[in-house]
């Protein structure tokens, strides 16, 4: 008996479910020569809705774990993503026309900065709080806490590593997060929201839309109920004027990146996504 | 809100049954009455709810539905102070747009009465319809399970600390052992007791509470007898049981509602309590009983939503249709 491929449907990533966009669309994802490769779903404005409100539902939880908890849950999305490599670098190759070699690369270099930054998630509070000096017998501690629900255009032109150094340093503190993937290549999207949805993350904690930024984009930015907007991948889309709606709410916003250092890792994208919790407390009677 | 019925509770059952209401005689009419079509019933239900109510449709719905909400406290941890805030929502649901109507009633245990009507002031109703009701619930809410004694002095006191309306459970264990004559007398007597000082009446809201009921047959079967013993509103449930109010069980009751219109000319009122939380949902609801017993049912004194955490996805909804963008949980109080 021959065997008869069966193509994989992608869809969007809501809540720890794949449910296709509410919408009903779907757009044609191809090669950059043009060589059909899949259907993706295009999401519309009441799945960004659907998976704000997914988010929202699970930041209580994901800020609430420990902060070794988050760091070996993260980990754990590095080990089930260094086991699907092999699918990651055929997309890759697929949908950026890439050598093998180089998407090998893209894809070591995406785990490794997973790793990275499930490292820090133990160990950024040390290095971005503090224990104030006060004149007065008071401790006065500085912690980092997580801004909260975290919208991100992903950086447009890489399929994995862009994603992945958009939506990691969001992950170390604590927020829960609704991504926007590449237009052009959203697949490694997908099948990188298959390794959250096998690896301990909490569903919602992650949001994966695929479809066009430029109408979902502003949705997200005017949406009372995100706290925070990376615009990273945001230098094609009229990102002023989401940073004028993003301000309306008083959320917090960074800015475009381009070029071959866009989104490279660092503490600051991590320390960008937190409110810093000041308190006293009475020095103990001696 | 004072309705008062040209014909007393016992008249028209004897009009419908043609006898005097006895255990007997109820249990011949309503064993008689023909079973409910459940697949039909629940296929009903859905395609109703798949009506598409958008723009300015929306906007009225939502709007309507603030007006016909009963904001409901009923936690053992109830304190004036939770009621007092509750009251605070009921005459100004959202702060940031004066323009969102009042609710229709708020709901309360017996013993918080009156720091409902206290909170309330002026916006308190003053019987022609206008301002906010208070609502109170008795007879040994949510089970029922005390003496006859004790449910009309829980009535009694409600009312006396100025309650425009009660919302009663039925004894369940007695009509699921057909015992439908005690269930009767027993709604016959709470209305009686509902009776004020002056001889107007305070408003009765009879809960069938059908989570417990089973069956569509034994929830038509309740509805009728609540209407046969006088009730002036047939409510779904307490909200401690699951399921609370579903689609289909409000669709039957209010079929029977309608029935009853038809046969007597008299409308009774219908109150989905429980498990309403969305306003999709409520507007379901609305599509349900303007496609049911007609438009004319769509206001506070024909029709009530039971429910507290409604009232904020409605104005989540109202800020959205009239700001332009999504709002979120921290635009609204939290319950």
């Amino acid at each position: 008996m021959t065997h008869i491929a069966v193509p994989k449907t992608y869809k969007l990533f809501i809540g720890g479910a794949f449910p296709r966009s509410e919408s009903g669309r779907v757009y044609e994802v191809t090669t950059p020569r043009g060589v059909f490769l899949a259907n993706a779903a295009q999401a519309s404005r009441k799945d960004a809705r659907d998976a704000v409100v997914a988010a929202r539902a699970a930041v209580g939880g994901w800020a609430g774990a420990t902060a070794y908890n988050r760091g070996q849950v993260l980990y754990r999305v590095a080990e089930v993503l260094e086991g699907r490599r092999t699918q990651f670098e055929d997309e890759i190759v697929r949908q950026e026309g890439v050598s093998v070699s180089a998407a090998r690369a893209q894809v070591d270099e995406a785990i490794d900065r997973w790793v990275w930054y499930a490292g820090w998630a133990d160990k950024f509070a040390q290095v971005a709080g503090n224990a104030n000096p006060v004149a007065g017998p008071y401790f006065n501690l500085s912690v980092p806490e997580p801004t909260g629900v975290v919208a991100i255009v992903a950086p447009q032109d890489s399929s994995l590593l862009g994603l992945v150094s958009a939506v990691a340093p969001a992950l170390v503190p604590g927020n829960a997060v609704v991504v926007v993937a590449s237009e052009r290549h959203p697949l490694s999207a997908i099948t990188l929201a298959e390794v959250f949805a096998t690896s301990d993350l909490p569903k919602g904690v992650v949001n994966v839309l695929t479809g066009s930024p430029a109408e979902i984009a502003p949705w997200l930015a005017s949406h009372a109920d995100v706290n925070a907007l990376d615009l990273v991948g945001a230098s094609g889309l009229e990102w002023i004027d989401l940073e004028i709606a993003a301000a309306e709410t008083l959320k917090r916003v960074l800015p475009p990146e381009e070029g071959p250092d866009a989104a490279a890792p660092a503490l600051a994208r991590i320390q960008a996504l937190t409110e810093t919790k000041t308190v006293w407390h009475t020095k103990a009677m001696l | 809100m004072t309705i008062d019925r040209v014909v007393s509770p016992a008249h028209r059952a004897i009009e419908v049954l043609g006898d005097e209401p006895t255990e007997s005689t109820l249990k011949r009419y309503l064993d008689g009455i023909p079973g409910v079509d459940g697949v039909g019933l629940e296929q009903r239900a859905a395609a109703l709810g798949t009506r598409s109510i958008k723009t300015t449709s929306k906007a009225w719905a939502l709007d309507r539905i603030i007006g016909l909400i009963d904001l409901t406290t009923l936690e053992g941890a109830d304190t004036p102070g939770k009621v007092r805030s509750l009251v605070a929502k009921a005459i100004l649901p959202d702060p940031a747009d004066p323009t969102t109507p009042q609710v229709a009633a708020v709901c309360v245990y017996g013993d918080m009465v009156p720091f409902a009507v206290e909170a309330l002031g002026a916006a308190h109703t003053t019987g022609s319809g206008e301002g906010i009701q208070v609502a109170a619930v008795a007879t040994a809410f949510p089970s029922g399970r005390a003496s006859l004694r004790v449910k009309l002095a829980d009535t009694a006191d409600a009312v006396a600390a100025g309650a425009d309306e009660i919302d009663m459970v039925i004894d369940r264990g007695a009509f699921l052992s057909g015992r439908y004559g005690e269930v009767f007398d027993e709604i016959v007597a709470v209305k009686e007791a509902c009776r004020r000082a002056d001889g107007s009446s305070a408003h009765l809201k009879v809960i069938l509470e059908t989570g417990e009921l089973s069956t569509y047959d034994n929830v038509r079967r309740a509805s009728w007898l609540a209407i046969l013993a006088g009730g002036d509103f047939i409510k779904t449930s307490t909200g401690k049981v699951a399921p609370a109010a579903t689609l289909p069980v409000t669709l039957s009751m209010l079929e029977v509602v309608r029935d009853w219109h038809r046969l007597t000319g008299e409308r009774i009122g219908v109150k989905p309590a429980g498990g309403i939380r969305s306003s999709k949902d409520a507007i379901k609801y609305l599509v349900t009983v303007a496609e049911t017993v007609g438009e004319e049912w769509l206001r506070p004194e024909l029709f009530r939503f039971g429910a507290s955490s409604l009232l904020n996805d409605v104005l989540l909804q109202r800020q959205k249709l009239h700001s332009g963008h999504y709002s979120g949980a921290d635009y609204v109080t939290i319950d």
